[in-house]
């Protein structure tokens, strides 16, 4: 069986540009922290992971917090900058947000997206000009549709009514050039072909948190614990060899695809197609065909895809990611094929070869 | 696969013989909240174990949503058929919808080309295609729940465990194969009530089910009240307080009028049946043209017992007559066996002898 992996948007293949620094950050060892020679050395890697991380998303390395993924970036910036505010989230955010929104303080309020995925501006102002002082969570980029929110024009709104913006920048980072106009950044060093372990919450400058885990006072007293250097300095090497120019390759290999979904499937849609998405993920919603069946099918034939979010337990839940967007029954029904940044040029001619025999084994059982 | 050490030999004995094997477990409800445990993942333990059993196998394993449709074709069933006055048997629901049709139907969309399960029973290929005999461990033996499997379904499935002597021969083989769950003890009850307190699930569901109302006797006389029909299973004796007594004989339920909220109550000797009607029948054999003998079960914990049945095939109706008359709770499923085979078997109904009467006599 040959195996064609297109699930990048849950873990992207390590870069050899992360795997090197990995490994050279475990042989040098040390503590960071410590005040001797060895710490030393681990604290030069450190910072220059830091200044790394920052120059490449245009942030001051002070304001570069490390944690130990994006989940925890992401909680730690809708913790800590939704104090005190109305915590406005983004229908199809992720869960690593959703989550971590305050249930106390009269709960959090969803900001709708429209048939195409992206934020309904509208309903943010009026949500906006409703209340008092919010942080609005928007995604860069979905996971499950690649679609992309107009980070702009919703900072830019968020200016005019005195918001906190924080942006979920997980899976559009590396992929697709990126705007520094949020007040939080959250970052994942494993979707950006770094190990996993290490993530990142990049702040505009002046702008202060209280930690999730104070500990020893580590990273300027945001985030307690010993940085986990090695695999720090692999989502740093990863970050500054993920360039969005590169990532238009995938581009061509996923609008390959979709053409040639077209021609075999015409019941079969794409979600968020109008809109614009991320260069290497396609949402194909295949109606009266259980996702969960079709992930288990191709995954049969080799083909690593996935469908919403897994769960702990490893099965397959509706997408809220689909139904926000209107796809009602359907929502049910589409899977994500998510090219990695070594997507082979045949990736698109052997997903179609086996999604035709999938579809015409369970489709016609389906009608 | 549940996790435990019956599924988890199965899919070790096919691995074992070759075959290509694809390991599936149903999520049919959300653990956490099952066992009322804030923070418990909705999967449990058994999931995980599975999980680790088909790591072990190096076979594909996936776990299968299956919430939404366990709720409506099993439990929900479950707590109607309690507010109808029946006492339902859950697990012939789960195989008939859940296993037997979705899971069936899902391995023949993969490409499957059969569906092995940790039932103990035996599939037998017989002159006129497969047939479904009892286990070979009568103390195990599983067939009573699979009557419902159609000769299609029945076609398609497996039941690698049917032949072992008994449990403990299962439990050798769970460590011949080195796997984890070789000691873990056995399910016990309704998977879905894991504390046993089934009637809070019917209640929860079906409020009508937990009314209170009058226990009374065949004869009319009201001898007490009652906190909800779905506490009550014909045959019982337990749960009547000051009803379980009559001039010093005990007292047993003969029968529950759901309409009127009524648990009907009776000596031991008015409970039997001469003859139970059985509905829903699922035939494993040819219907017979005639009357003819068999043994039956009517109930999940008791041997065969020798009876007449009588087909009706323009009423769908099977009329058993028990060579000695016998207790018969509706809901509960009534199946035929000729020594070893299942010939079908089909739900009990209510007889409508002396629940009617009750009424005119007081």
């Amino acid at each position: 069986m040959n195996e064609l992996y297109l699930d990048a948007n849950a873990t992207e293949p390590l870069r050899p540009e992360a795997r090197a620094a990995v490994l050279a950050a475990l042989e040098a060892g040390g503590n960071p922290s410590s005040v001797h020679g060895a710490g030393r050395a681990a604290r030069r890697l450190l910072e220059g992971a830091r200044e790394d991380l920052a120059a490449r998303f245009g942030a001051r390395p002070q304001d570069v917090i490390f944690t130990g993924g994006g989940t925890e970036a992401n909680a730690l910036a809708v913790r800590g900058l939704g104090q005190g505010r109305r915590v406005l989230l983004g229908a199809t955010e992720h869960a690593a947000v959703l989550a971590a929104a305050p249930r106390d303080t009269g709960g959090a309020e969803t900001i709708p997206v429209r048939p195409d995925g992206t934020a309904d501006l509208a309903a943010l102002e009026a949500l906006l000009a409703s209340g008092g002082p919010a942080l609005v969570c928007l995604m860069a980029a979905n996971n499950e549709t690649g679609v992309l929110h107009p980070i702009p024009e919703v900072a830019a709104l968020c200016a005019r009514h005195g918001a906190l913006l924080h942006v979920d920048a997980v899976q559009a980072a590396g992929r697709v050039a990126m705007d520094r106009a949020a007040d939080s950044l959250a970052l994942s060093g494993h979707k950006l072909g770094g190990p996993p372990g290490a993530g990142a919450l990049l702040l505009r400058p002046g702008l202060h948190l209280p930690a999730l885990i104070a500990g020893g006072g580590q990273e300027r007293g945001r985030r307690g614990g010993t940085e986990p250097l090695p695999a720090i300095a692999g989502m740093a090497a990863a970050a500054t060899a993920a360039v969005p120019e590169a990532a238009g390759r995938l581009a061509v290999l996923r609008d390959r695809i979709a053409a040639g979904l077209r021609a075999l499937a015409p019941e079969a849609v794409i979600a968020g197609e109008a809109a614009p998405r991320l260069p290497n993920t396609l949402s194909i919603v295949l109606p009266g065909v259980p996702a969960e069946t079709q992930v288990i099918a191709l995954d049969l034939m080799g083909l690593r895809v996935s469908a919403g979010a897994a769960c702990s337990s490893g099965k397959v839940a509706r997408s809220h990611v689909l139904a926000a967007m209107g796809f009602g029954e359907a929502a049910g029904c589409g899977i994500r094929v998510s090219l990695p940044w070594n997507a082979a040029e045949d990736a698109p001619e052997r997903f179609l070869e086996a999604w035709a025999a999938m579809r015409a084994r369970l489709s016609r059982r389906a009608a | 696969m549940s996790g435990g050490v019956d599924s988890s030999v199965v899919a070790g004995l096919l691995k074992a013989e070759g075959h290509e094997v694809v390991g599936a477990t149903l999520q049919l409800y959300d653990h956490g909240a099952a066992v009322s445990r804030k923070g418990a993942c909705c999967a449990g333990q058994d999931i995980h174990d599975a999980r680790r059993v088909a790591d072990l196998l190096d076979i594909p394993h996936y776990v299968l949503d299956r919430e939404t449709r366990f709720r409506d074709a099993v439990v929900q069933d479950f707590a109607d058929s309690y507010a109808r006055g029946e006492t339902p048997i859950p697990c012939v629901r789960c195989n008939q919808t859940v296993k037997f049709h979705d899971l069936l139907d899902l391995a023949q969309g993969l490409g499957c080309e059969a569906l092995a399960t940790g039932h103990y029973a035996r599939r037998v290929e017989g002159a006129a295609g497969p047939e479904l005999h009892r286990a070979a461990d009568p103390a195990r033996d599983q067939s009573y729940f699979l009557f419902a499997t159609t000769p299609a379904q029945l076609a398609f499935s497996r039941f690698p465990l049917g032949g072992f002597a008994d449990k403990a021969a299962v439990r050798a083989e769970a460590q011949r194969l080195g796997l984890p769950v070789a000691e873990k003890p056995d399910s016990q009850d309704i998977c879905f009530v894991p504390e046993g307190r089934y009637h809070q699930v019917v209640e929860g569901l079906r409020p009508d089910a937990a009314e209170a109302g009058e226990i009374v006797h065949l004869d009319g006389r009201v001898l007490g009240r009652h906190a909800g029909i779905a506490r009550y299973t014909v045959g019982q004796g337990r749960g009547l307080g000051e009803a379980s007594r009559d001039a010093g004989q005990p007292l047993y339920v003969a029968a529950l009028e759901p309409g009127r909220r009524r648990v009907v109550v009776g000596p031991r000797a008015a409970l039997p049946q001469q003859a139970v009607p059985v509905g829903e029948m699922n035939w494993l054999a040819p219907p017979p043209a005639a009357p003819r003998r068999c043994q039956v079960k009517l109930r999940a914990r008791e041997a065969p017992q020798e009876a007449l049945v009588e087909w009706d095939a323009a009423a769908a109706t099977l009329l058993v007559r028990p060579a000695v008359p016998a207790i018969a709770a509706p809901g509960q499923a009534c199946v035929l066996y000729d020594g070893e085979r299942v010939l079908g078997g089909g739900f009990i109904r209510r007889a409508g002898l002396g629940v009617d009467m009750v009424g005119t006599a007081a």
